[in-house]
C-alpha cells in the first residue's frame, strides 16, 4: 500500500481517439504525492485530453489510470471526491456572482447552507475577491476569473488538483498572482498536474516536466534536465552606453568563445551559451574595463526553440519509446 | 492559508451515505437556474414579451377575419387556450438551448467533475425551467384576463388546465434536453427546434377550427399531440369534452418521457 500513498496520479498507455484523429497515442505518467507535474506542449498536443481522462470527464479508449489509488473509470465517483479541476473546460457560471458560484458548489458537495456560505467567503477572501464577490462573474477581469475558477475547484478541499492552462491569456501581473496561489497550495501538500504552453511557467512551478507532441510524450524529466536537452540558452548584455557595444562584444566573445551577435537597434549583445558558467567571467571583464551595463541576463530558449530541439530528436527517441512499449 | 482550517476530507465520505443526496443536488441546480433568471431578466423575453406580442397580433390582426363576421372579442376565448399551449411548447425549446450553452461554456464539466449524482444537472435544469414555463403561463393568462377572457367552466378547471399544460411542457422538454446534448451548437438546437415547432403548433387547431383545414392537414391534426392538448385546454377552460383528449395527452406525456428522458441521460453520460 505504500506505493498508493506515495503516487497520487498514475497512468499507463492512455489512448484516446476522436473519430480519425488520435488525441493520445499511448501516454504513461506518474505524479508522486505532493509534487507538481508540468505538462508542456502546443495546442492539440493532447494535454487537455489527458487532464479530462484523469478528471473522469472522458473515458480512455485503451490503457488505464488511477488517481489517489482509484481507477478513473471503474471508481470515478471516488476519484471525483479527491480532485479539483480548473481550466478551459471546467468553468464557473458566468451569469452568477462569484459568491453564489462558490456557495452552489459547497451545497452540491453536501455542505449545510451556513457552512457553504462560510466556505465561499473564506475562499473569496483568500483569492482577494471579497469585494467583487457579489458581482456576476461575467464582469470579472481575466485574472479575477482564473482566481474564481481556482477557488471553485478548491471548495471541496481536494488533495489532487488539475490546472489546465491556468494562465493562458493573462497579463504578467495576473499570472504572477496565479503562480503564487499555486505555490501556496503545493506548500499545503496538494498534488498538482499543470498543463501549459509556456516553458517559463513549467519551469517556475513544476518539479518534473513532460513534453507532449501529437498525443505522445516526447521528453520528460526535471526542468533543468529538459533545458539541457533543449540546448542553448542566450546570454544578453546591454551596455549603458550604446557606444560600448563593440567593446562588450569583444569581451563576450573572449569569455564565451563564440562570436556574439550585435543588435545595434536595441543596443544589445547576445551570445548562445551552454550554461551560466561564463557569466561571472563576463561580469568581471566588464568591471575591469569599467563598462556599466543596464542588462545582463541568461535567457531560456523559447517554447519554439525547445520544441525544435526536443521534437527534432524525437524522430530517434520515438522509436525507442515504441520499442519500449512493444516489449 | 493552511489546510488545517479547512474541512477535512472525511466529511466527503459522510456525504456518500445520504440516500437522497441527488434530490438536494437537483434542487440546488434548479436554484441556480432561477438565480440566473433573476440576474439576467432580458433572457426571459421568450416567456414574457413574446407571448404578449403573439396574443395581441393574432387577436387584432386575424381576429376579425377568423371570427367569421364577429370581432376580436369573439375570437379571444377560442384563441387563448390554444395560444397558451403554443407559448409553453415554444418555451421548452429554451431548455435545450440553455443546456447546450452550459456545455459549451464548460459549466457542465465542472458539475461532472464533482462527486454528485450524474442526473442531478439534467433534473435541475428541467426543474429550474418549470419556473420559466409557469411564468409564461401566468403572463399570458393575465394578459388574456385584462383583455376580457374568463374561465367559463369554473376557476378550478381553469387552473387544472394550466397544470396540465405545465406537465406537458415538462414532458416535451426532454426532447430538447436530448438534442441540446447531442448537437454541437445552440444555433443548431434552435434551428431543429423551429423545424419541429412550426408544424406542431401552426399545423393544429390553435388558431382555426380543424374543419376549415384541407383533408391532409386534418389527418395531421388528428395525430398531432398539440391539437389534443388544445382540446383539453378548451374543454377545461370553456366547457366541452375533456376525457378522451386528456387520455391521449397523458399517453403522449408518458411516451415522451419514456423515450426521450433515457435518451437524454444516455447522451449526457456519453457526451465527451
Amino acid at each position: 500500500m505504500s506505493t498508493t500513498n506515495q503516487v497520487a496520479i498514475s497512468a499507463e498507455g492512455l489512448v484516446k481517439k476522436f473519430g480519425t484523429t488520435t488525441a493520445l497515442a499511448g501516454v504513461d505518467l506518474t505524479v508522486p504525492t505532493g509534487t507538481v507535474l508540468g505538462v508542456l506542449g502546443p495546442n492539440g498536443a493532447g494535454k487537455t485530453t489527458a487532464v479530462r481522462i484523469l478528471g473522469t470527464l472522458l473515458r480512455p479508449d485503451a490503457g488505464h489510470a488511477t488517481v489517489g489509488g482509484f481507477d478513473v473509470v471503474r471508481e470515478a465517483p471516488r476519484v471525483r471526491e479527491i480532485i479539483g479541476l480548473t481550466g478551459q473546460y471546467a468553468s464557473v457560471d458566468e451569469d452568477m456572482s462569484g459568491h453564489r458560484n462558490l456557495v452552489m458548489i459547497g451545497r452540491l458537495l453536501g455542505m449545510p447552507r451556513a457552512q457553504a456560505k462560510l466556505r465561499a467567503a473564506e475562499l473569496l477572501e483568500r483569492f482577494e475577491l471579497s469585494e467583487a464577490g457579489d458581482r456576476i462573474a461575467k464582469t470579472y477581469s481575466g485574472g479575477m476569473r482564473r482566481r474564481l475558477d481556482l477557488a471553485a475547484s478548491l471548495v471541496g478541499n481536494p488533495s489532487i488538483l488539475y490546472l489546465d492552462e491556468p494562465t493562458t491569456g493573462l497579463d504578467p501581473h495576473a499570472r504572477n498572482g496565479v503562480w503564487e496561489t499555486i505555490r501556496n497550495l503545493v506548500l499545503d501538500g496538494t498534488t498538482v498536474l499543470l498543463t501549459t504552453q509556456y516553458l517559463e511557467e513549467a519551469d517556475a512551478l513544476a518539479d518534473s516536466l513532460m513534453v507532449f507532441d501529437k498525443g505522445r510524450v516526447v521528453a520528460s524529466g526535471r526542468p533543468a534536465e529538459l533545458k539541457a536537452q533543449a540546448g542553448r540558452q542566450t546570454l544578453d548584455v546591454r551596455p549603458a552606453e550604446p557606444g560600448h557595444l563593440e567593446r562588450v562584444a569583444a569581451i563576450v566573445a573572449e569569455a564565451v568563445g563564440v562570436r556574439p551577435t550585435v543588435d545595434v537597434v536595441n543596443a544589445v549583445v547576445s551570445a548562445p551559451v551552454p550554461d551560466g558558467t561564463s557569466m561571472p567571467i563576463v561580469v568581471r571583464r566588464l568591471d575591469e574595463a569599467g563598462i556599466a551595463v543596464t542588462e545582463l541576463s541568461l535567457r531560456l530558449p523559447s517554447l519554439d526553440e525547445v520544441f525544435l530541439a526536443l521534437v527534432g530528436h524525437a524522430a530517434v527517441q520515438d522509436t525507442a519509446v515504441l520499442e519500449g512499449a512493444g516489449r | 492559508m493552511s489546510t488545517a482550517t479547512l474541512e477535512p476530507v472525511a466529511a466527503h465520505a459522510a456525504r456518500r451515505s445520504r440516500p437522497f443526496a441527488w434530490v438536494e443536488q437537483s434542487l440546488t441546480l434548479a436554484w441556480r437556474n432561477i438565480v440566473r433568471i433573476k440576474q439576467n431578466p432580458e433572457a426571459l423575453a421568450d416567456v414574457t414579451f413574446q407571448p404578449i406580442i403573439f396574443l395581441l397580433l393574432f387577436l387584432f390582426v386575424f381576429g376579425g377575419a377568423i371570427a367569421n363576421g364577429g370581432t376580436w372579442h369573439d375570437y379571444l376565448p377560442y384563441l387563448l387556450p390554444g395560444l397558451l399551449v403554443q407559448t409553453v411548447v415554444f418555451s421548452t425549446m429554451g431548455t435545450g438551448v440553455g443546456l447546450n450553452d452550459d456545455f459549451a461554456k464548460g459549466v457542465f464539466d465542472r458539475f461532472r467533475s464533482l462527486p454528485i449524482a450524474r442526473v442531478a444537472p439534467l433534473i435541475g435544469a428541467v426543474l429550474g425551467d418549470a419556473v420559466r414555463y409557469t411564468l409564461s403561463i401566468v403572463i399570458l393568462m393575465t394578459t388574456g384576463f385584462i383583455l376580457g377572457f374568463r374561465f367559463q367552466n369554473g376557476v378550478g378547471n381553469g387552473l387544472l388546465a394550466c397544470l396540465v399544460v405545465l406537465l406537458f411542457a415538462l414532458s416535451l422538454c426532454w426532447i430538447w434536453v436530448w438534442l441540446g446534448l447531442k448537437l454541437k451548437t445552440a444555433q443548431g438546437v434552435q434551428g431543429i427546434a423551429f423545424l419541429v415547432m412550426f408544424p406542431l403548433t401552426f399545423g393544429s387547431n390553435i388558431f382555426v377550427q380543424t374543419g376549415t383545414l384541407p383533408g391532409f392537414l386534418q389527418s395531421w391534426v388528428k395525430i398531432n399531440p398539440v391539437a389534443h392538448l388544445v382540446d383539453v385546454m378548451r374543454g377545461l377552460m370553456l366547457g366541452g369534452p375533456v376525457e378522451k383528449p386528456l387520455l391521449i395527452t397523458l399517453a403522449w406525456m408518458v411516451g415522451l418521457i419514456a423515450v426521450f428522458a433515457p435518451l437524454a441521460i444516455r447522451a449526457y453520460r456519453r457526451r465527451t
